[in-house]
């Protein structure tokens, strides 16, 4: 099992903060992980149709999109961050 | 001296700068981010990633260290409801060479915006909100260190 989280407004299109899907095939990337939750029904489609406004993190560390999952527990998806 | 907190209160900025200064390196410099009281804005709602922040503004501040001569840092960044006024965070080196002081809490600062996971959404008196997009030239301030 993978552990999927999101915030801001990934967070609230998708509606809800966290969930646990089955691990995805071997050699997946962020990227494609995202491609295949955007096509399911409700806020994952707006949340997750345009990659180019999204970043992610694989085990709290943030990773460019095209990096492979492999056996990482969590993956985070979000915006751009805003801190400071 | 390396100081992380990630907290929902406020600090006493005094007690944060004596802290520094107790250091003996002569030199201390600091940031302060507060809420900014623009036109109709009644709060600023930071969301972050518990299990992510303070790790990461630990590797921050030990990128900040190992740039520059550095005898203490102190990062305090607050998440939740902060209304316009409220501290939103603090950076503060201390050093014996101003310079460093300087650069390394302008360093972090730049680099908090753009490599620290928090988001920011904005509460509006007409009920509206927004989340506030990233700036590309706080990206490039961030990458401009990297030059």
């Amino acid at each position: 099992m993978l552990t999927l989280v999101y915030f801001a407004w990934v967070r609230e299109s998708i509606g809800r903060d966290e969930e646990r899907i089955e691990r995805p095939a071997p050699g997946t990337t962020v990227a494609g992980l995202i491609a295949t939750l955007a096509a399911r029904e409700g806020g994952y489609a707006e949340a997750l149709g345009d990659p180019t406004k999204l970043r992610a993190a694989i085990d709290q560390h943030f990773v460019p999109l095209d990096t492979v999952i492999g056996e990482a527990r969590e993956v985070a998806l979000f915006p751009p961050v805003t801190g400071g | 001296m390396k100081r992380v907190a990630i907290q929902s209160g406020d600090f006493d900025m005094a007690a944060e700068l004596a802290a520094l200064e107790s250091l003996g390196g002569g030199g201390v410099a600091s940031f302060t981010g507060v809420v900014r009281g623009e036109s109709g804005l009644i709060a600023l709602e930071l969301e972050h990633y518990p299990a992510m922040t303070a790790p990461q503004v630990d590797r921050i501040v030990d990128e900040a260290l190992a740039r520059w001569p550095l005898l203490g840092v102190s990062v305090i960044h607050r998440f939740g409801r902060l209304e316009p006024g409220a501290r939103i965070v603090f950076v503060g080196t201390a050093s014996r060479h101003r310079a460093a002081a300087l650069a390394s809490c302008a360093f972090l600062i730049d680099w908090l915006k753009s490599h620290a996971p928090f988001w920011k959404k904005e509460h509006f008196a007409d009920g509206a909100t927004a989340w506030v997009a990233a700036q590309a030239e706080d990206e490039a301030k961030a990458q401009g260190w990297n030059a």
